[in-house]
């Protein structure tokens, strides 16, 4: 219908929106992947096949353990996460907003942490294990089906499941039916997050898995770190990223066919508050379980770090403005540190997810982009951190030194969620609402800025404030770049964590209570501005 | 001033243009009458520069408008269903063409203003637009294309979602505001009502084609085929003539003869009654009856025609 | 398709540029030590070394010991910066057999212990020297009126059933270290009787220190472990008086000194650095008693240096094991994948 349909955006703007997500993903992922992995793969000499290392029972078992733990782990989460998606799909009640924001705290945490604080949770026995495992990356990605799910459901006009039920489908039909099928272009996609954070699981593992567990990533480490065994690394990490971009391209084949074509309702009017005491028993229901799955463990980081001696007290946090041992800098400075990495993160990821947006809902190639763009959640976060070492070390890219590489990498992370924020919201402006401004007399540009961007607007405030949560709880890539001395919150959090003494403890407890903190408040703040329109999956 | 001169348009296999040509005067009105995929909707989208022709040309007060993108054609559309600019209230969605011309504040205000009230709508620039009336979001959208005084005002259906009571006043509204603004316009629709009521001249189109143009006088008195006669509105079409329903009298057969034909139906339509009768012959004839008294269903009845009212096709 | 790659190109070369304009080869002004996230130095004493020197010392911190000589052995030769501090006694062969170092002898070893002086060629220098040992809590072991253990034998007898907790050699630096530590104590062929015994009783293995001590072991503040006896260091017992508030007078842990294996911290002049002089000059400032007297009580080990003096809280509470166990680096080399394989096979599968 489309083949030669006039264009309304020029050229050169279709050049820049994939000329720069493409630069950016050449320069800072495949470039430096390229060179550790060529390192690697040459480091006996010549080329030599991989086949050993991947015949190597080991290497199948955990690659074996590796896949069906994240597929358990996806489908515990989606399990854990649909009630609340559907109460904040569906409802509206006071305090939804901050539940909103609070489910995202968990996914910015440092891994050790939390898992330090399921250790005490746990009942004996439990604690460890696969089970444990499952449960903590339950507890870790909740926040991505919930708002994913959540804020696509609530786009959903209810008058076609109320049409259902005029038609005689009762409540578990139009579920399976209706709901499920509308909402699985958005499942997919969250499943397909989930599923890569778990893949590439490594703390998690470690932690709550004991000695006798180990994933592709945590494999990659031990080999590349403790064994200094590069070859194997880099064989393991190419198995990771063809597993990863095997699962990419499913996701994006299944959403291609999942998807319905449909308007996205504005939630004013999808939600509404709930009208009888069984609603309003599911909202309660739904969200105080949710409520204890994620509060529970991190309440005992809110005791932790009040923990003094045999009292609770704020020492801690006193302790947080004065110089330490465990850091090149003062706790609050550490704070400050992660604020400012995180703003410019957020701004890397918004410009250049913002522009792959553009190119991905404005052209059939964009889906390629679009699963590119997937992939560095799916890398090694060990072997990239190593391939930024080697990649940038000379003129004229000369900067796996500079501070400005730990923003970079990431946004690299942040990258995906921006654009799969941003991009839906564009694909679902009515083109003829571009027509009518051009008839208007707006030029391309003058279309983009007064039809596109403040309708995307919103999506990309959404955006912005994931991508500041994200960035602000970032540990895996950024910890493996040499980091002058600026350390993150989760760096400072490691490191108070490292050393032996109560208030050293304590301190990591109140540092990781602060971020939790500034989470709440960034998401609350984006919050409000999504409110007052539509705005993206996320 | 606007010359639609044998525009082709393919979408892969199918024309939906096949060499249309139209002419549309100062001032003038045309309807562009035509069912749907007739290529109606296409024939606005190449004028307004959103669709680029396999063929042909479309040229504006003596200039082709073939290299001149949208945004710089002086051409108002209205679409179908408003396409309005939900992200701005009313007086954002009619001051937008104002501002891309780079009116200044006042100028624009003065003119939204005037624009409102013209279409009714005075006092609603707060507005946002997802609390008008469909009515109400048709309105926007006419003041919306009408503010920057296009040289050409192109309408798609603009009041295809409407009901039919809205629909009358609407018409009546769009005929006043014409008038006023003595607007030079191309109207789509598939409402030969509209069609008439709005046009100065009618233009039939057919699988992309335009396959007769005139008053609405002219077609009505000579269609220029049998399918352009029936889209018209006229029955009894065959063997190259039309017999007009209201040549047609019918008389009750009282007497017991079988008569001409049988009373099929015979449905009210305000001030007039729609009769078909079974020909005995075969065959179905419509008429119309204004009077009160008219025959009923399974009623005998013979069939007399007014030679007046023999239409010969072209 | 080659445009676009053309323009891939030009992006990465226009950026390149523009962050390349800054270096030029003019004398440099400031000296980069390259080291693991545990570095600290106190903010007075960096200053002093600034301002003697005239040089900005630039840190860069580079992951765990391990992960910062993975990367240092990725850049050999064009370095990040221009002194590495931070090799292990058990890393240094790889770090020598990847010639990462040019030579430098200080001036100041003169007063140091020669035992720490592990390379004759003096492409490393020692800073520090923390011994990993086994801690215990004495308040548990006091409550119940058992004696707490007193050598790594002791581990094995099952009065000491269930309370010991180890971290994991494969995956963690003092966990590595008490494995060589049994090796050294129970020879090559006596280490894998001696864990098969710890294995049947009860030892618990956990994956790092922190949830080692911080969360099993019952010993240190605010932990809710319930396992008495900790693969740790020996600064440990006087970092539990120092980070508590009100300060104890009381050690509450205490160090089986007869377990603790020795580990020393060394420090190298990157070859290709460059800033070369720079990096001596900041060679002999960490073996300057002023940074040695800033090691104890910033990065919690001791110093090499016989002039520096201990802080109070490390006179008192610490030990400093008179003759730890150590094996000797090349062994440690050439052995350690295969002793970490047999360990995992004897004690976890």
């Amino acid at each position: 219908m489309d083949s030669d349909r006039a264009p309304l955006s020029g050229r050169g703007f279709r050049a820049l929106s994939y000329g720069v997500p493409l630069a950016f993903l050449a320069l800072f992922f495949v470039f430096p992947l390229a060179a550790i992995l060529e390192r690697g793969l040459r480091s006996e000499g010549d080329l030599a096949s991989p086949l050993d290392v991947v015949t190597d029972p080991v290497t199948r078992e955990v690659v074996w353990f590796t896949a069906w733990q994240a597929v358990a782990s996806t489908a515990l989460t989606i399990l854990v996460a649909l009630p609340a998606a559907y109460v904040l799909g569906r409802f509206a009640f006071p305090g939804r907003a901050l539940v909103r924001a609070l489910v995202v705290v968990p996914f910015v945490l440092p891994t050790v942490v939390v898992a330090l604080a399921f250790l005490a949770l746990l009942p004996d026995g439990l604690e460890r294990g696969w089970a444990a495992i499952l449960v903590a990356h339950a507890f870790f990605n909740i926040a991505v089906v919930v708002r994913v799910v959540g804020t696509f459901w609530a786009g959903l006009d209810p008058r076609v499941s109320e049409a259902a039920s005029t038609l005689g489908a009762g409540p578990w039909r139009r579920l399976r039916e209706v709901t499920l099928p509308l909402l699985a272009p958005s499942l997919a996609a969250a499943a397909a997050v989930v599923f890569l954070f778990s893949f590439t699981s490594f703390g998690v593992v470690l932690i709550l898995g004991g000695p006798s567990y180990s994933t592709i990533e945590a494999e990659i480490y031990n080999q590349a770190v403790r064994l200094f065994d590069l070859r194997a690394a880099a064989i393991l990490s190419l198995v990771q990223l063809a597993c990863v971009a095997l699962t990419v391209w499913i996701t994006l084949r299944l959403e291609t066919r999942l998807s319905v074509a449909g308007h996205l309702r504005s939630e004013r009017e999808t939600l509404r508050r709930p009208r009888t005491r069984r609603e309003w028993a599911v909202v309660a229901g739904s969200l105080g379980a949710l409520g204890l799955f994620l509060g529970l463990p991190l309440a005992v980081l809110v005791e932790r770090s009040l923990a003094v001696g045999d009292g609770h007290g704020l020492d801690a946090y006193r302790e947080l403005t004065r110089p330490t041992s465990a850091l090149l800098a003062t706790p609050w400075e550490a704070v400050v540190n992660s604020v400012v990495y995180a703003a410019a993160a957020t701004a890397i990821a918004v410009v250049v997810g913002g522009l792959a947006a553009f190119a991905i809902a404005g052209t059939r190639g964009g889906r390629v982009l679009d699963g590119l763009l997937m992939l560095p959640l799916g890398a090694s976060a060990v072997m990239l951190g190593f391939g930024f070492v080697i990649a940038f070390d000379r003129w004229p890219v000369d900067f796996r030194s500079e501070p400005w590489i730990v923003p970079v990498v990431q946004a690299l992370v942040a990258l995906p969620f921006v654009v799969r924020a941003v991009a839906p919201t564009l694909r679902a402006i009515d083109e003829r609402q571009r027509e009518a401004a051009a008839l208007l007399g707006a030029s391309p540009g003058r279309v983009r800025r007064e039809i596109d961007l403040p309708i995307v607007g919103r999506a990309l405030a959404v955006a912005a404030g994931f991508a500041f949560a994200i960035s602000l709880g970032e540990f895996g890539a950024t910890v493996f770049l040499a980091r002058p001395d600026s350390p993150t919150l989760p760096v400072a959090i490691f490191r108070f964590l490292g050393r032996p003494g109560e208030l050293n403890a304590a301190q990591a407890y109140a540092l990781a209570v602060i971020l939790m903190g500034v989470t709440v408040v960034s998401v609350v703040l984006v919050e409000r501005i999504r409110r007052r329109g539509n705005g993206g999956w996320i | 001033m606007l010359a639609v001169e044998n525009v082709t348009v393919h979408f892969g296999q199918l024309a939906a243009l096949d060499g249309v040509t139209l002419d549309l005067g100062e001032g003038e009105i045309v309807a562009v009458l035509g069912s749907s995929g007739s290529g109606k909707s296409t024939l606005l989208r190449v004028i307004a520069g959103l669709q680029r022709p396999d063929a042909g040309r479309v040229v504006l007060d003596g200039e082709d408008l073939a290299t001149i993108p949208p945004h710089r054609r002086g051409i108002g559309l209205v679409f179908q269903d408003h396409a309005l600019f939900h992200h701005r209230d009313v007086r954002g969605n009619v001051a937008f063409g104002l501002r891309m011309r780079g009116d200044d504040g006042t100028a624009i205000d003065r003119r939204v203003r005037q624009l409102l009230e013209l279409v009714g709508l005075a006092g609603y620039e707060q507005r946002a637009i997802a609390t008008l009336s469909g009515g109400e979001q048709q309105r926007v959208a006419l003041a919306r294309a009408l503010a920057p005084e296009p040289r050409v005002l192109l309408l798609d259906e603009p009041l295809g979602s409407l009901d039919r009571l809205l629909r009358d006043r609407l018409l009546e509204e769009l005929q006043r505001i014409f008038a006023e603004l003595s607007v030079t316009a191309l109207y789509v629709t598939h409402d030969r009502a509209e069609a008439f009521a709005l046009g100065d001249r009618v233009a039939v189109m057919r699988t992309g084609r335009v396959v007769q143009v005139g008053t609405a006088d002219e077609l009505w008195a000579r269609p220029a085929d049998e399918d352009v006669a029936r889209f018209l509105g006229l029955a009894n079409v065959r063997d190259g003539q039309v017999v007009r329903p209201e040549a047609v009298r019918l008389g009750r057969v009282d007497d017991g003869r079988d008569g001409d034909g049988v009373v099929e139906s015979a449905v009210r339509q305000g001030p007039t009654v729609r009769v078909v009768v079974r020909l005995r012959e075969g065959g179905e004839l419509e008429a119309v009856v204004s009077s009160l008294e008219h025959p009923l269903p399974g009623d005998h009845v013979d069939v007399a025609v007014d030679p007046a009212g023999i239409v010969r096709l072209r | 398709m080659r445009r676009r790659l053309l323009w891939l190109a030009l992006v990465a070369v226009a950026v390149g540029a523009a962050a390349g304009c800054g270096g030029g080869d003019e004398t440099p002004t400031e000296v980069v030590l390259v080291t693991h996230d545990s570095f600290a130095i106190s903010d007075g004493v960096r200053a002093a070394f600034e301002r003697e020197s005239g040089l900005t010392l630039r840190i860069l911190q580079a992951g765990d010991a391990s992960e910062m000589l993975t990367k240092a052995l990725l850049t050999a030769g064009n370095p990040q910066g221009d002194v590495l501090f931070g090799v292990d006694d058990n890393l240094l062969s790889r770090a020598l057999d990847g010639d990462l170092f040019d030579a430098y002898e200080s001036p100041l070893l003169e007063n140091v212990d020669p035992r720490y002086l592990l390379d004759d060629e003096h492409r490393v220098t020692p800073i520090d020297h923390g011994e990993v040992c086994l801690n215990y809590d004495r308040a548990w072991f006091a409550e119940r009126g058992i004696a707490p253990p007193e050598s790594l034998d002791d581990l094995a007898s099952p009065r000491y059933r269930g309370l010991l907790v180890v971290e994991s050699p494969a995956t963690s630096t003092p966990g590595l270290a008490f494995l060589l530590a049994t090796i050294a104590r129970f020879g090559e062929d006596g280490w894998q009787g001696f864990w098969r015994r710890l294995r049947a009783n009860d030892v618990l293995v956990v994956d790092g220190w922190e949830e080692a001590y911080t969360a099993r072991f019952s010993g240190a503040a605010g932990s809710r472990g319930d396992r008495p006896i900790v693969v740790s260091y020996a600064s440990s017992p006087p970092a539990e008086v120092y980070f508590r508030a009100p300060r104890p007078t009381d050690a509450p842990t205490a160090v089986v000194e007869s377990s603790c294996y020795r580990q020393v911290e060394l420090a190298g002049v990157l070859r290709g650095a460059r800033n070369e002089q720079g990096a001596h000059e900041l060679i002999d400032f960490l073996l300057s008693t002023r940074f040695q007297e800033d090691i104890p009580l910033s990065m919690f080990v001791f110093p090499v240096n016989r002039e520096a003096a201990l802080p109070p809280v490390f006179e008192r509470f610490a030990v400093v094991p008179a003759d730890p166990l150590e094996l000797p680096p090349g062994e440690v080399e050439a052995n350690r994948d295969d002793w970490i394989d047999e360990w995992t096979r004897i004690v976890l599968r």
